[in-house]
């Protein structure tokens, strides 16, 4: 027990570049296993929160240009959201870290100050931003099939009543958009999730071992020869976060349907509906 | 490829990019896009069996077979469809392996000796003495088995949903029309199903032709593969020198990959025109008043 203790105090954070430098080479415990791919699922936990956080804003203002009647804003969120729901996020990774990598080495020089460039080639930073656009993609389009969706009813009364422009938006049809996306907005959000399991496995390279919950299952894998344990392990550390997550989403989701008893069905996770 | 090709290096412009574009390397490139083309033609269907195979478990009347088909269909909610293709191809190989060496091999020795897996020559899958080309298949074999068994748990899903969505007053009436339940899902269920099982379906199509890049990761040689290795930078050693060129093979590949899921997307508007065609639903009724 108290060796474990030391074990999760050597590699807690060791995804991070804290602790213990070398990875266990032999005899692998399973609290050793444990410990680091819970530590690797931080970086999971981080591109997760991250890309969700900022796509959710993109997505919203991506999905008004494409409903919006105005070609310059909606051809090019038409086109946005064309490529990066038509082309593999693999591929995306992997050309992202090609362009990012040819940028200056010595930086971008921007009104006489110098912009270092060598920090976007890293996955914190590179992966980080490709996820966000890709997911800004598939929610804007979830967004806008909601905004198509809208009852007309909803809108003719804020008409009535005398609500117009910003306020209109704020207070009837944004909630309203959200209300109906919600569902899929969390299969997407779960997704996503998942796929931030891709990001080192393309190109963006894991720097002195930091990698995350995959990396080092992997590691373990081949390092043992098994796949009967790291696997099940990282599987079950998702399944877990995975519940988490659609818990937190019902939660919003209740708040959102709050004046609709009711309404707020019970989010199911069906994996198959999008995408 | 073309006789002005001998001598590469005092080669130029287009004819130098003509020689380039067509070495032997390059032939190998375009025909892994027939690799990915061929495991999708063969997961497709595959995948679908399984789907079907696992719906129709989940729907059983037999508890033990539901369970399964329940457990099937659910497993790939939680967890990361990456996971399983790492995961199913080496425990395929290792079980395979292990079922070999009981009978090939001495049964006293046991497969797993510390950290290694071993079993004797006569049980590896497949044989070292076998030719390249029998590892290459048997490894993309083991791709589309588990790209099956992932999607073949997607598909379920989706079957499993249309299955349930066949109005329940159509079963009905076969009953009371003294249908037995094989004749049922034969005659009612089956050929209703795919209406409301194609919006999932065509989707799952879409997400397998986008999760075809990770071959990569199972070591097939894929486009990815092949894109990276061709363009790499390449020094004076080489006939066709050229700098880092990785991000025009990548766009080339982005490319090819929105072009499968444009027309795709154009293909199955016409399936799910046909198949609307006549039904009980919104789409169906459209297309009978658009006619009239």
């Amino acid at each position: 027990m108290n060796q474990c203790l030391q074990t999760i105090a050597d590699y807690g954070l060791r995804a991070f570049g804290y602790g213990e430098r070398l990875l266990p080479r032999s005899d692998f415990t399973l609290c050793q296993q444990f410990t680091l791919i819970g530590s690797g699922l931080l970086w999971n936990i981080y591109f997760a929160v991250l890309a969700l956080a900022a796509g959710f804003v993109l997505a919203n203002a991506l999905a008004l240009c494409k409903a919006s009647a105005h070609p310059l804003l909606r051809k090019p969120a038409e086109w946005f959201i064309f490529v990066f729901r038509g082309s593999p996020l693999f591929i995306q990774f992997f050309l992202a870290y090609e362009a990012l990598v040819l940028l200056p080495r010595a930086g971008i020089e921007i009104f006489g100050l110098t912009v270092q460039t060598g920090w976007v080639t890293r996955a914190w930073a590179g992966a980080t931003l490709v996820l966000i656009l890709n997911t800004a993609a598939y929610s804007a389009e979830i967004f806008h099939g909601a905004l198509r969706n809208l009852p007309r009813g909803e809108i003719e009364a804020a008409d009535a009543y005398g609500f117009s422009g910003w306020q209109r938006f704020r207070k009837i049809v944004w909630p309203t958009m959200l209300r109906l996306a919600w569902p899929s907005y969390t299969n997407e959000a779960i997704f996503l999730f998942h796929a931030t399991t891709l990001v080192f496995f393309s190109g963006f390279p894991a720097f002195q071992q930091k990698g995350d919950a995959l990396y080092y299952a992997r590691y373990f894998a081949e390092q043992t020869f098994n796949p009967f344990v790291a696997y099940p392990i990282v599987a079950g550390y998702f399944v877990a976060l995975t519940l988490l997550l659609i818990w937190v989403f019902g939660l919003i989701n209740r708040r959102l349907n709050r004046h609709l008893p009711g309404a707020a069905r019970k989010l199911r996770y069906r994996p198959n509906l999008i995408r | 490829m073309f006789s002005y090709c001998s001598d590469p290096s005092v080669l130029e412009g287009f004819t130098w990019l003509s020689c380039y574009l067509t070495t032997g390397t390059h032939m190998l490139f375009y025909a892994s896009f027939g690799t990915v083309l061929l495991v999708l033609a063969i997961t497709a269907p595959v995948a679908l069996l399984f789907g079907f195979g696992g719906a129709m478990a989940a729907r059983s009347r037999i508890a033990p077979l539901r369970w399964l088909g329940k457990v099937y269909t659910s497993m790939v909610r939680g967890v990361p469809d990456i996971i399983f293709f790492l995961f199913v191809p080496i425990a395929l190989d290792q079980g395979l392996e292990w079922l070999r060496s009981r009978f090939y091999c001495d049964p006293s020795v046991p497969v797993r000796q510390g950290n290694d897996f071993v079993v004797c020559a006569a049980a590896k899958l497949p044989l070292s003495s076998s030719p390249s080309w029998v590892h290459d298949i048997y490894g993309i074999a083991l791709a589309i088995i588990a790209f099956s068994v992932v999607f073949g748990a997607f598909a379920a899903n989706v079957l499993y949903g249309a299955m349930g969505a066949v109005p329940r007053a159509q079963i009905e009436t076969a009953e009371a029309y003294g249908f037995t339940s094989r004749q049922i899902n034969r005659r009612i269920l089956l050929p209703q199903m795919w209406t409301y099982a194609l919006p999932g379906l065509s989707n799952l199509w879409m997400i397998l032709i986008k999760a075809t890049p990770l071959l990569f990761i199972l070591g097939v040689e894929d486009i990815v593969y092949w894109a990276r290795e061709l363009g790499g930078a390449k020094t004076r050693a080489f006939d066709y020198p050229h700098p880092d060129w990785r991000l025009y093979y990548f766009l080339g590949v982005l490319v090819f990959y929105l072009l499968m899921t444009w027309v795709s997307e154009r293909l199955l508007d016409r399936v799910r025109a046909r198949l609307s065609h006549g039904q009980a639903t919104l789409a169906g009724e459209a297309m009978r008043k658009a006619a009239a």
